[in-house]
């Protein structure tokens, strides 16, 4: 066993004790204070406007592959989709999703489900679709997609290229809220340009903690705070340290 | 609530598929590697499920009298025969090869194209939407980057061209790696809750 897997499995299990030691710490808590992100505050108005309106809500899962690390924004995506199926329930026209990749097509519909076994509502499966199975492909069926039905709001979440631009047109000309985050830098880049919401970076994975998916995603969220300000404070002293020619 | 052998079945594949790629046991190391081969002809199975859902997603629409029905039987035409081609013909075939070069190619480098008008479009549109310091920031990289990447007219302005190189390797790379770093932690916490179960998309309510 090589000193970089020894650090790789201490750092994995280091998170893991800081989410346990913070949900632990978080439980005797009334009150769990999480910073503020406007595009999440603005995405519970569109839901509460878009099931006011009777508009359905699309959920954009990307094409996220689940045997790499693109998997991560897919399953973040679908906790976002399972609490939006659950808290529009008073609503007639349920939330749609959308992906561009065989399991994650599948894995919406199971979340779809669920959702609507737990409202105890009849279930569609054709409510998660799989629109295209190549970026431009996905994209251009997206859409296509959003032209059709009544979206009130768009929420991108996923592993997304340059190709969300065509997406967020649509949604643009159809007058939706558009939020959006991803995994890949250029998508990053182009959804910042053209989305209302942009999520940079980590605060596209603290979508579950802003919607109320269970104290895990607060916990986690606190130890991805906790460890952002270790590597921080481990770069500026490995800077120091390269300054005065020690390292 | 979700049923628990299929919670314990993620969770003890996942610890298996973690542990096997830090030690360096052999037991656990070949494990990992059957079990990743089993997961990928679960995604290439989940592939084939996808295209029959695109498929009876657009048989319907194309059989009810919906507006903008014609994308969808277009869709399920073409889908139609390039499955024939491939399948009978094999994908390395000229005639799946021109499938591929003479029409998908074409099309993806047409929306493409598209792309580019529309990025400039969104780039005015967002000094118009968010008129701050951030968005002045991103579109003058944007218009620097984009003017110093080939001489304008033939003249080459002293110092534009150190001035990109300074912004690509020091703001550029700077900023790429803090959103990096904030990525890969979400990545590291999305994997631990469904490692721990409190995180769970997958069936069996």
């Amino acid at each position: 066993m090589d000193g970089l897997n020894v650090l790789g499995l201490i750092y994995v299990l280091v998170f893991l004790g800081l989410i346990l030691a913070t949900s632990f710490i978080l439980r005797t808590r009334e009150s769990r204070r999480l910073r503020d992100i406007p595009a999440f505050e603005r995405l519970g108005r569109a839901i509460g406007l878009a099931v006011e309106a009777g508009s359905r809500l699309h959920i954009s899962l990307g094409r996220g592959h689940l045997l790499t690390t693109q998997s991560a924004i897919g399953f973040v995506g679908l906790s976002i989709l399972d609490r939006i199926a659950r808290s529009t329930s008073i609503s007639d026209r349920p939330p749609v999703s959308t992906s561009g990749e065989g399991s994650l097509g599948i894995l919406s519909q199971d979340t779809q489900s669920d959702a609507a076994k737990y409202l105890g509502v009849e279930s569609d499966p054709t409510r998660g679709r799989i629109t295209g199975l190549t970026p431009y492909s996905y994209a251009a069926g997206t859409l296509s997609f959003i032209q059709e039905e009544d979206i009130g709001a768009n929420l991108l979440i996923g592993s997304f290229g340059n190709e969300v631009a065509l997406i967020t047109d649509a949604a643009e000309r159809k007058e939706g809220m558009t939020l959006g985050g991803t995994d890949n830098l250029t998508g990053q880049a182009v959804l910042f340009a053209t989305a209302q919401e942009p999520l940079i970076g980590e605060e596209t994975y603290a979508g579950g903690a802003y919607l109320g998916a269970g104290p895990m995603h607060i916990a986690s969220l606190y130890a991805q705070d906790i460890l952002r300000w270790v590597i921080i404070g481990m770069i500026l002293i490995g800077a120091v340290l390269k300054l005065f020619g020690v390292l | 609530m979700k049923n628990p052998v299929y919670t314990a079945i993620a969770i003890g594949v996942g610890i298996v598929v973690l542990l096997g790629y830090f030690l360096q046991i052999d037991l656990l190391a070949n494990l990992r590697i059957v079990l990743l081969e089993w997961a990928t002809i679960l995604v290439a199975v989940a592939l084939l499920v996808g295209i029959v859902n695109l498929f009876v997603v657009h048989f319907r629409k194309s059989a009810a009298d919906q507006q903008n029905r014609i994308n969808s039987i277009v869709l399920i035409v073409s889908m139609t025969i390039t499955l024939l081609v491939a399948g009978w013909f094999g994908p390395t075939h000229t005639y799946s090869l021109w499938i591929f070069n003479y029409i998908q190619i074409p099309i993806e480098a047409s929306l493409m194209a598209i792309l580019t008008v529309m990025l400039i479009y969104a780039g005015i549109r967002l000094l118009r939407r968010k008129p701050n310091l951030l968005t002045i920031v991103f579109i003058a990289t944007a218009v620097i980057i984009l003017l110093m990447s080939g001489a304008l007219f033939g003249i080459d302005i002293p110092g534009l061209s150190e001035l990109r190189i300074w912004i690509g390797k020091v703001p550029a790379v700077a900023g790429a790696r803090g959103i990096l770093l904030g990525v890969s932690l979400g990545i590291v916490a999305a994997g631990l809750r469904i490692l721990i179960g409190a995180d769970r998309p997958y069936g069996g309510s």
